[in-house]
């Protein structure tokens, strides 16, 4: 799975599972643009296991504040767990 | 107020159906491959809100609470009340619950597989507590006021108006949300069925459900959600508000007897309760909506409690599960919404599948058909496992 891939896969699950806003879902976005809050992230977490197969965790997040860093780290997450 | 039912989607098709008989019940298949003794339930549709919630505002709600959602907003806009309106009045809610079972079951299942609680999701708790109508809806409508759930068996409904008309009446709050939701799915019945409450009669679902028969032979569970908006007197009149009905009274009672088996004289104190509450005397009620809910022993009990308040008084009779079967935490919420829409719309409706009294019931005034009257006052009983008790006289003004 390339990068697009990975980006693909996340922005499309926040169209349709979370209803936020096509337009609104842009790299530089950060949580609070697209509506994220703590609650939603619990759902995050089960959707990235079934997604991408691994376990996400708080800790490891605290410098993913935008959307493109989010592509970034999962990114690199599914490559290292390949 | 609102509703939200296996006879009916809304007010007017709940109407249409109590003046018709129709009844809301069927057989499900699922439940004897669930090796349940009886296949019958109400059936009724589960909505999809989306479209009308937005996600997070629909991920807490278990089935009751859709229920409880599609009543609530029926009833406000029934009441002409806005969301600006309930902010301003820091309106409350008061629900009638006391189950959700498939939330727990599936969350139990996927811990036992998964081994990791993080895969539950957020939703799982916000729809396993007993409290899930009223946290969900307080936080939907922004609610202010009172907030929390009564659990009191089948008597949910029936306490939880009861208790909101306390509040109001000691003028702790202008405005209640209140009724009561049911869950009807098979994952929640089984307990009960296991006690051989159920009917079986199986092969004419419609006619299972017969309370006061001779021949009836248990109650057939139902559910769906019922919303009442209560306010004081001087806010509906303030508003304008078209006042559907007065609660006049409201009795309470425990049996302090047996946890399944109910008796007379608990029943006799609510009844009693609710009458002298009311400043009422037995004359005044034209209509009872009973309890009864076709199980052999429960409705004799009532019939005796009746029988024994109002004696050669024989106010008309009905129990609307013969057409809903028993709604539980919905049931006493639910029935006063049945009883109002016959109070405004000059009827009672029939106890369908009455063909035969007992010695108990052949001293009622029970109505197998519908009888069209105009009527002011009425009488609803609910009562409930561990001897719960309670009755509410409304009467319009």
């Amino acid at each position: 799975m390339d990068k697009n891939e990975v980006v693909e896969i996340i922005n499309a699950f926040l169209v349709e599972e979370f209803e936020i806003e096509e337009d609104l879902v842009q790299p530089d976005a950060t949580w609070g643009d697209i509506g994220i809050d703590s609650l939603d992230f619990v759902d995050i977490v089960v959707i990235i296991e079934k997604e991408f197969g691994f376990k996400l965790k708080g800790e490891d997040m605290v410098d993913v504040r935008t959307l493109g860093q989010f592509h970034e780290f999962i990114y690199k997450r599914h490559l290292s767990n390949q | 107020m609102g509703v939200y039912s296996t006879i009916g989607k809304n007010l007017d098709e709940v109407k249409d159906s109590l003046f018709q008989g129709k009844s809301g019940i069927g057989f499900e298949a699922i439940r004897k491959e669930f090796g349940y003794r009886s296949g019958l339930t109400g059936i009724i549709d589960t909505p999809n809100l989306k479209g009308l919630l937005d996600r997070r505002s629909r991920i807490g709600l278990a089935e009751q609470g859709k229920y409880a959602y599609l009543s609530t907003l029926e009833a406000l806009n029934s009441a002409n009340i806005d969301q600006e309106y309930l902010e301003k009045i820091e309106a409350g809610i008061l629900f009638g619950n006391d189950s959700s079972s498939v939330p727990v079951i599936e969350a139990i299942d996927l811990v036992r597989e998964k081994k990791d609680t993080s895969m539950l999701g957020s939703g799982s708790i916000f729809q396993s507590m007993n409290s899930t109508i009223s946290m969900n809806l307080s936080v939907i409508f922004k609610l202010r006021g009172i907030n929390f759930t009564v659990s009191g068996a089948c008597a949910s409904g029936s306490h939880a108006i009861g208790m909101a008309y306390f509040l109001i009446r000691h003028g702790l709050q202008e405005c209640v949300i209140t009724g009561g939701g049911q869950e009807i799915n098979p994952e929640s019945m089984g307990s009960f069925d296991g006690l051989s409450a159920f009917s079986t009669l199986e092969s004419e679902p419609t006619k299972a459900s017969k309370p006061f028969d001779r021949d009836r032979d248990g109650l057939v569970p139902s559910g769906g959600a019922a919303t009442v908006i209560l306010e004081s007197y001087d806010s509906a009149i303030k508003r304008g508000a078209t006042i559907l009905g007065e609660v006049a009274g409201y009795g309470f009672s425990s049996n302090g007897d047996h946890i399944s088996v109910p008796n007379v004289d608990g029943p006799v104190k609510a009844i009693e309760m609710a009458l002298a509450d009311s400043g009422m005397k037995v004359e005044d009620i034209a209509y009872i909506n009973a309890h009864a809910t076709s199980t052999p022993v429960g409705d004799e009990k009532e019939a005796q409690a009746i029988n024994k308040v109002f004696g050669d008084v024989r106010p008309y009779v009905s129990s609307t599960k013969s057409m809903t079967g028993h709604e539980m935490w919905m049931g006493g919420a639910s029935e006063i919404i049945y009883s109002l829409l016959m109070m405004h719309n000059g009827f009672i409706a029939p106890n369908i599948n009455f063909e035969n009294p007992d010695e108990y019931s052949a001293k009622l005034n029970i109505t197998p058909k519908t009888v069209e009257k105009n009527f002011n006052v009425f009488m609803s009983n609910a009562f409930g496992f561990g001897g719960t008790n309670s009755t509410l006289i409304v009467k319009r003004i």
